[in-house]
């Protein structure tokens, strides 16, 4: 790779250890990846949580801060992504004991750092939303490619180190979704009906996501009537990067990228694949509709304000059926809204739990579903029905009003 | 086993050069997703390799799945001697990359043809990321 003069003197060692080690690591991944040159980042969205980092990324850090506040502070604004634990649901959720102390750990490492702990996965709805063309380092498929997508910035998927990487040398290797050709699109679907909900969203993601060949596989969706919401793109992006590693998509007539189906594709529109409704019921079916439930979950993503509202209003004031545990989980800055007016009180005055600064896969869900006898779960992400089996969970998808009566009635409605 | 000198080419990789037994399917990868990282298996119900262990093997699978955990993850399972000899996958996405580079597991993908489909488990190879070289050194009987 071409290094600028700055660039050779921290591969030189002249501005610190942690920044010669980030930068090595990026160009032994921009090598991998025939990145020629670096491209500096406007902003950094850094996941880091206890049950990822485990205790090797944890000292990792501290071996970082212990360089001191000159070579290891953020060269770039950098947030972060949900973190494992909420101290006020930690003990009543049974998480592990050394979940707290290593999460008190990061955190005193990222305060050290200059990292700003937001804690937050919907960053782009609740910080700081990049803007087209913007160059930046996010670090949770789903603020990639609804950055990417939605935003019309430019990221890769900057996995927990390279988005610290990439904090502490201001810049990545300039390959993949920062190129022009890499964003256009590869691949059409076109959809035959229009999604009524936000778990349809996440289902329409699931079914596009399972068709992705690799990373470089880019979707563009035709077909979409009206325009979507933030929260309908938020579902939909999450589930496609979660189902098939996909870091952009493009719906045609609503992505900045994707006024027409000809700029999508930058030249011939191939043909389409068609996703109609029958193939969703088929993929709602695919789960086990069993009637038994132990656990309904609202998460990956955050919520939003208009979900928990949502979720407060569905609830309508009825109270959560004895044997089923309620979670929402959303950011610091949404729940403080939240608090705010009223809408808290209202959700967790039927049994509910709102979780903050977490994401319920990230709380060490292996270790909590075996310590409270959790197995049978109902959610309407898409994204958390495909993430939570390899924790050996069992689940269901359903949309947020279905999900509500399940809890309700203790049992799958 | 029968003895083999086959080389396969691929884009150069990360990481030093191995020798080792394959695990390979043709599904796709994500240490978050897929995987018991304490016990070092496959956990994930629906995957091809349900059930059987990763460690110190030469972990041949089609592309990487899902999500951003896998970097710092695979740090982990190499600090706790849990962690696949070598990933070869056709397609990987930046974020194997990232936690190979950072675990020092050796890692190659881009190959000229389906790699989960000419390398099957059981199989030993010897591979040379620097060059992008998989040596078949013997296949396994059956």
């Amino acid at each position: 790779m071409k290094l600028s003069k700055f660039e050779e003197e921290m591969l030189a060692g002249k501005h610190g250890e942690p920044r010669r080690f980030a930068l090595e690591q990026q160009i032994k991944v921009g090598g991998f990846f025939d990145a020629e040159r670096f491209v500096e980042v406007a902003q950094v969205h850094l996941m880091a949580d206890s049950e990822a980092t485990g205790p090797a990324g944890v000292e990792l850090l501290e071996r970082f801060v212990g360089h001191g506040p000159t070579d290891c502070r953020a060269m770039v604004p950098t947030v972060t992504d949900p973190c494992s634990v909420d101290a006020h649901v930690c003990d009543s959720m049974k998480q592990p004991p050394h979940a707290k102390e290593y999460e008190d750990r990061i955190a005193a490492a990222f305060d050290a750092m200059g990292i700003m702990r937001t804690s937050t996965c919907i960053n782009y709805q609740t910080i700081l939303p990049p803007l087209k063309g913007e160059h930046v380092a996010f670090g949770d498929t789903g603020s990639v490619i609804y950055a990417n997508s939605v935003c019309g910035a430019r990221s890769n998927f900057e996995g927990g180190s390279a988005a610290l990487w990439a904090s502490l040398t201001g810049r990545v290797p300039a390959y993949g979704y920062h190129k022009d050709e890499v964003r256009l699109g590869k691949q059409h679907f076109r959809l035959a009906f229009q999604p009524n909900n936000w778990t349809d969203w996440g289902a329409i993601g699931a079914l596009v996501g399972k068709r992705m060949t690799s990373y470089w596989d880019v979707p563009v969706i035709s077909g979409i009537e009206a325009a979507p919401t933030s929260d309908d793109l938020k579902h939909f992006g999450a589930a496609l990067a979660s189902f098939g590693s996909t870091p952009m998509f493009h719906i045609v007539g609503v992505t900045p990228e994707a006024p027409t189906l000809a700029d999508a594709f930058g030249g011939p529109v191939p043909d389409s694949v068609v996703i109609d409704r029958a193939m969703m019921n088929t993929f709602f079916d695919s789960y086990n509709q069993e009637s038994r439930i132990d656990l309904v979950v609202f998460s990956a993503p955050q919520l939003s304000l208009f979900e928990l509202r949502k979720l407060a209003d569905l609830l309508g004031g009825r109270k959560v059926a004895d044997g089923v545990r309620v979670f929402a989980t959303t950011s610091p800055e949404v729940a403080n809204a939240a608090r705010r007016v009223g809408i808290l009180d209202r959700i967790t005055a039927s049994g509910a739990v709102v979780v903050e600064g977490t994401c319920f896969y990230q709380m060490y869900a292996r270790e909590i579903g075996q310590a409270n006898g959790w197995s049978r779960i109902a959610t309407n992400s898409a994204k958390l029905s495909n993430i939570i089996s390899g924790y050996g969970y069992d689940p269901v998808l359903l949309p947020m009003d279905r999900c509500i009566e399940t809890a309700l009635k203790g049992q799958l409605a | 086993m029968s003895e083999t000198t086959d080389v396969i080419k691929g884009h150069a990789g990360l990481g030093k050069k191995v020798r080792g037994k394959v695990i390979s399917a043709h599904d796709g990868f994500s240490a978050r997703y897929d995987l018991d990282r304490i016990k070092g298996v496959f956990s994930r119900p629906q995957h091809k390799l349900y059930g059987q262990s990763y460690v110190d093997k030469i972990l041949v699978l089609n592309i990487a799945k899902g999500g951003v955990a896998s970097a710092w993850m695979l740090h982990q399972m190499q600090s706790m001697d849990k962690a696949p000899k070598a990933i070869l996958f056709n397609y990987v996405n930046p974020v194997i990359a990232q936690g190979a580079a950072l675990a020092g597991i050796t890692l190659m993908d881009r190959f000229g043809c389906d790699i989960t489909e000419v390398l099957k488990t059981g199989d030993e190879v010897e591979l040379d990321p620097e060059l992008g070289e998989v040596r078949i050194l013997s296949r396994a009987s059956g």
